[in-house]
């Protein structure tokens, strides 16, 4: 059976119907969720998209993270459900406390729309996905950056396209080039990178499709368990 | 200029009875109407208007609103073809791209409010024409801005460049429709006259599109979005209608503010009513406000109108009727519904967070009636308004500097220094370097359809579940122009439809933005003449007509107008993206060739200005039956699928379009300039028309040759790519990365250390 993603969609949420096809893509059964339903529809996953939620006037996520749909994500993260933020969506997982750390303004001050690489953190794999993001780089204090580090919790690296960790490479001045980090389960997943822009092969590289992979065969573990 | 600012204070009248005091300057003046065209009003109403009424005739009969002094010329340009379902006069024009799918498309200028505050002009630029293709029903795609300022050097310049395009990202960004194209230009006279142009694409399924529906006897005008308040008073009479003097920072409260959250809510709320088949009609609120929604709609109805201004929903207390009626506040939409639907029409509205007000109905006769607080403040014909502008066939007169400038042509001089310095100057000057500073602050993959983005020939767009696209793209060229406006205008058809056809699509139809100088001088009503006929003339050669566009008159500040600026938006059909031709060199060791003819021609050119600092001379030749000749070779080059690269050549001639290719694949190349007898800066330089750089694929060149001949394309093997150097045989080379440096780097650093406007 194919495991069923629930994409959010927020007032000015842009990326849902972009998650929406790439779940479908991926060999998942995607269904929309409005940000005022009680639940998820009864899906093993949830995507909460990228975009300007409530369109990011106050602080970006802050408003989102209060939505009615936030407490069904809120069970799901903590029954072990895969959940994955993408850009407005991890910031929004920062807000809500699901995950630590916090997105701030980018270093060079302006939106920046380019094909990058990042390093997984656990397998190594150099991925080429897109950013597009004003408020992109990675902030937290220093206690919460060791725990975050010794934890494992940093999924992805900004990298070169070989993989070298390199400040030059770090499109936004995010700390240690952390462009993804995970909860201390694995569970949650928030990343600034778009991997649903990254998964035809019709219009480019394909490095999202591993972050789909993962949401997918998490969804299905958790169906089966 | 301030008085007409915050007029409320002295002409506030409410009702039908008053007339207007008369005050140190006649009030139409102060709203930019004539003598003659008060007459008229007095004419057709049988009295003198009021206040109110005045104000809505200021507005619908401005120059941006009415085409007064352009509507003669604009009428001869082609329109027509087996594919246009709309065009011009409505929101934006129409094309069927066949499988019941509707391309949406139209370009607008938003210069004058950018000159006045950049970043909130630009923005509010790209929201109204949003709105403009919402309002026929279409999902807003892409954009594309094209966009000239004056030298980077000067800190004013930078001020307003860096402005227009954090605007233009902010509100595109925000709204989720990605910026996919555009072009950025710099001459010193747009220095005080920058043009901010924007373009928008959208898709409807074409059994849905919102026209020919115009509402009924007892259809409900219901007002979605924002609320009205004061901001944009005067904005099409006051700000886009006149010269901006040297007190134009002073109409800054004409420039209205951008809310692109509301912006975002009103596009999927309109185009989830448009689904659920719940409007009669949509329409924009830009220009003139409601005055210009309300006339509109009735007029399209052969109705009229009852409108409450009480029903309209207020930013804050105490607003006259005139600004109710005038007021540009943005993310406003007009919906015409059937009384039975009003009620599913507020709750879809109020899911998303919008407010929904029925302020007025469509009645019998042609009456446009408004209330206020229980009177009848303003009483006037909707057709009058809407569609009765005045209409003026302004004095027109060569320019006598014309000839003397035409006659200093650069292409008998002989070259100041090296080759290479050329070279270098010419890739690295503002107009050719890479723009990527620009467009890498625009999203432009968000809605998962951009097959090709920015910094290519032309953006292609594919439709949802299809292997079809859009290719679009924007072109001007403001030297040629202001040497010679008819070919200039015809040029920038041309070369936009060459971008086109240079990604393997066949070019289909053209909208435009005519930017240009006041009008009422003799000398700029030629221009506009002549751009206007080279532009029906190219564009019937090329089987691409005109479904719409917008003029922008009153460039002028202290005295100095911009170049004539016709711009122009071409839309084409890709059959199979897959087989899209892109303009980087792929690999090495691929045969490279020249498509087209070099003549001697360095007249306006990037070469002259960048080496010679000259803008002078007879733009290039165009033959455009040579043009259309190369498209066809170039589309069925994609069917064949015979080229591994394919770039169209402009400014700065072959250099320039061996080095962008060389560059985009970060692959060099090794050519011989084809024997000639040409000197070889002119071989370089040239702009000559209806030319393109390709690479064969391997094994493919036979079969390349033998199609352009067929085809009657000269065609001229070059060389080879590969290696990591730009090299000209016999003349010189440069290292890729060097060239890189140069073409990339010339707009980063001239906008180094410059903190973003914001």
């Amino acid at each position: 059976m194919k495991p069923r993603v629930a994409v959010v969609t927020f007032p000015g949420s842009n990326d849902d119907r972009d998650a929406l096809r790439a779940v479908r893509l991926m060999g998942g059964e995607p269904v929309s969720v409005w940000h005022a339903d009680p639940g998820l529809a009864g899906a093993d996953a949830v995507i909460l998209p990228g975009g300007f939620s409530y369109g990011d006037y106050l602080r970006t996520g802050a408003i989102a993270r209060f939505a009615r749909v936030m407490e069904a994500v809120r069970e799901l993260a903590s029954a072990g459900g895969p959940v994955l933020g993408i850009c407005n969506g991890f910031q929004i997982l920062c807000e809500a406390g699901l995950l630590p750390g916090a997105l701030i303004r980018n270093r060079g001050l302006a939106f920046v729309c380019r094909w990058i690489t990042i390093r997984d953190e656990r397998s190594g794999d150099v991925l080429p996905v897109p950013i597009k993001h004003g408020e992109g780089q990675f902030a937290a204090s220093p206690d919460e950056l060791e725990r975050i580090e010794g934890d494992g919790m940093v999924a992805f690296r900004y990298c070169s396209p070989d993989g070298a960790l390199d400040e030059a490479f770090n499109p936004n001045g995010s700390l240690r080039g952390i462009a993804g980090v995970r909860n201390r389960r694995g569970n949650v997943l928030g990343m600034m990178p778009h991997p649903e822009h990254a998964v035809d092969p019709d219009l480019g590289p394909t490095g999202g499709q591993q972050v789909f992979e993962w949401l997918l065969s998490s969804a299905r573990a958790a169906v089966s368990a | 200029m301030a008085a007409v600012l915050c007029p409320g204070r002295g002409f506030g009248v409410s009702t039908t009875r008053d007339r207007v005091q008369p005050p140190a300057e006649p009030m139409h003046r102060a709203l930019a109407l004539t003598d003659d065209e008060v007459d008229t009003i007095v004419a057709l109403l049988g009295r003198e208007p009021n206040a109110p009424e005045l104000a809505m005739f200021a507005a619908m009969w401005s120059e941006h609103c009415s085409y007064k002094s352009s509507k003669v010329h604009l009428r001869t340009l082609p329109t027509t073809g087996s594919r246009i379902l709309v065009g011009p006069g409505e929101d934006a024009g129409v094309v069927d791209l066949g499988e019941g799918v509707a391309c949406v498309f139209k370009m607008e200028s938003h210069s004058h409010p950018s000159a006045v505050e950049p970043f909130q002009g630009a923005a509010t630029g790209v929201g109204g024409i949003v709105r403009d293709v919402l309002a026929m029903g279409a999902r807003p795609a892409a954009l594309l801005d094209p966009l000239r300022f004056g030298p980077l050097d000067d800190a004013r310049n930078r001020y307003l460049f860096a402005g227009v395009v954090a605007g233009i990202g902010q509100y595109g960004n925000s709204i989720g429709v990605p910026t996919v194209g555009g072009e950025v230009k710099f001459a010193p006279c747009h220095g005080p006259n920058p043009t901010v142009n924007v373009m928008c694409v959208g898709f409807a399924p074409a059994d849905r599109l919102l026209r020919g529906r115009p509402g009924r006897r007892g259809s409900v005008l219901v007002l979605i979005g924002a609320s009205t308040g004061r901001d944009g008073i005067g904005g099409v009479s006051v700000l886009a209608s006149r010269t901006l003097d040297e007190d134009a920072h002073a109409s800054r409260p004409s420039v209205q503010i951008g809310d692109p959250f509301s912006e975002k809510l009103l596009v999927e709320a309109c185009l989830e009513l448009a689904d659920r088949g719940l409007l009669e009609g949509l329409q924009d609120l830009g220009g003139a406000g409601l005055t210009c929604a309300v006339s509109e709609s009735a007029a399209r109805a052969g109705l009229g109108a009852e409108l409450d201004l009480d029903a309209v929903p207020q930013r804050e207390p105490g607003m006259e009727p005139f600004e109710i009626l005038t007021s540009e506040s943005q993310e406003r939409m007009l919906a015409v519904v059937r009384p039975d639907a009003v009620d599913a029409v507020r709750d879809v509205c109020r899911r998303w967070g919008l407010s929904a007000s029925s302020v007025g109905n469509l009645v019998e006769g042609g009456g446009l009636r408004v209330r206020h607080r229980g009177d009848v403040v303003a009483e006037v014909p909707a057709a009058a308004l809407a569609n009765e502008g005045p209409e003026y066939q302004r004095p027109a007169e060569r320019p006598r500097w014309l000839d003397r400038v035409r006659e200093d042509d650069p292409t008998g001089t002989t070259l100041p220094g090296s080759l290479e310095d050329a070279f270098v100057a010419v890739l690295g000057s503002p107009n050719v370097a890479g723009k990527r500073w620009v467009w890498e602050q625009y999203d432009s993959l968000v809605q998962g359809g951009t097959v090709q983005g920015p910094g290519a020939d032309a953006a292609v767009i594919r439709l949802e579940g299809t292997l079809r696209a859009v290719a679009v793209a924007c072109d001007g060229n403001g030297r040629y122009c202001h040497l010679d406006p008819y070919l200039g205008a015809a040029h920038a058809v041309a070369e936009a439809a060459r971008n086109v056809a240079a990604v393997g699509a066949r070019p289909l139809a053209v909208t435009n933005c005519l930017n240009f100088g006041n009008p009422e001088r003799p000398e700029v009503m030629w221009a506009f003449a002549e751009a206007v006929r080279g532009m029906g003339v190219a564009c019937a050669a090329l089987g691409t007509p005109v479904t719409g566009g917008n003029v922008s008159f009153y460039n002028e500040s202290g005295g100095s107008a911009l170049y004539p600026t016709p711009v122009v938006g071409m839309l084409g059909l890709l059959d199979d993206y897959r087989l899209l031709m892109r303009s980087a060199f792929p690999a090495p060791d691929l045969p490279i060739y020249l498509m087209g003819s070099t003549l001697p021609e360095l007249g306006g050119s990037e070469y002259a200005e960048a080496v010679l600092g000259k803008v002078s001379g007879r733009p290039p030749a165009l033959d455009l039956e040579a043009e259309a000749n190369l498209h066809q070779l170039l589309y069925e080059c994609s069917r064949q699928d015979v080229l591994a690269s394919c770039h169209d050549l402009s400014d700065g001639g072959l250099a320039v379009a061996l080095a962008e290719s060389a560059i985009a694949g970060g692959v060099g190349f090794h050519a011989a300039l084809p024997a000639s007898d040409l000197p070889p800066w002119v071989s370089l330089f040239s702009e000559s028309a209806s030319r393109a750089v390709v690479t064969a694929r391997l094994g493919r060149d036979r079969e390349l040759e033998s199609m352009a001949a067929f085809h009657g394309v000269p065609l001229v093997r070059l060389g080879l790519t590969g290696g990591r150097a730009l090299r000209f045989e016999g003349l010189f080379e440069l290292d890729l990365s060097d060239a890189i440096a140069v073409h990339e780097g010339t707009i980063p650093k001239l906008m180094a250390g410059r903190r973003l406007a914001g």
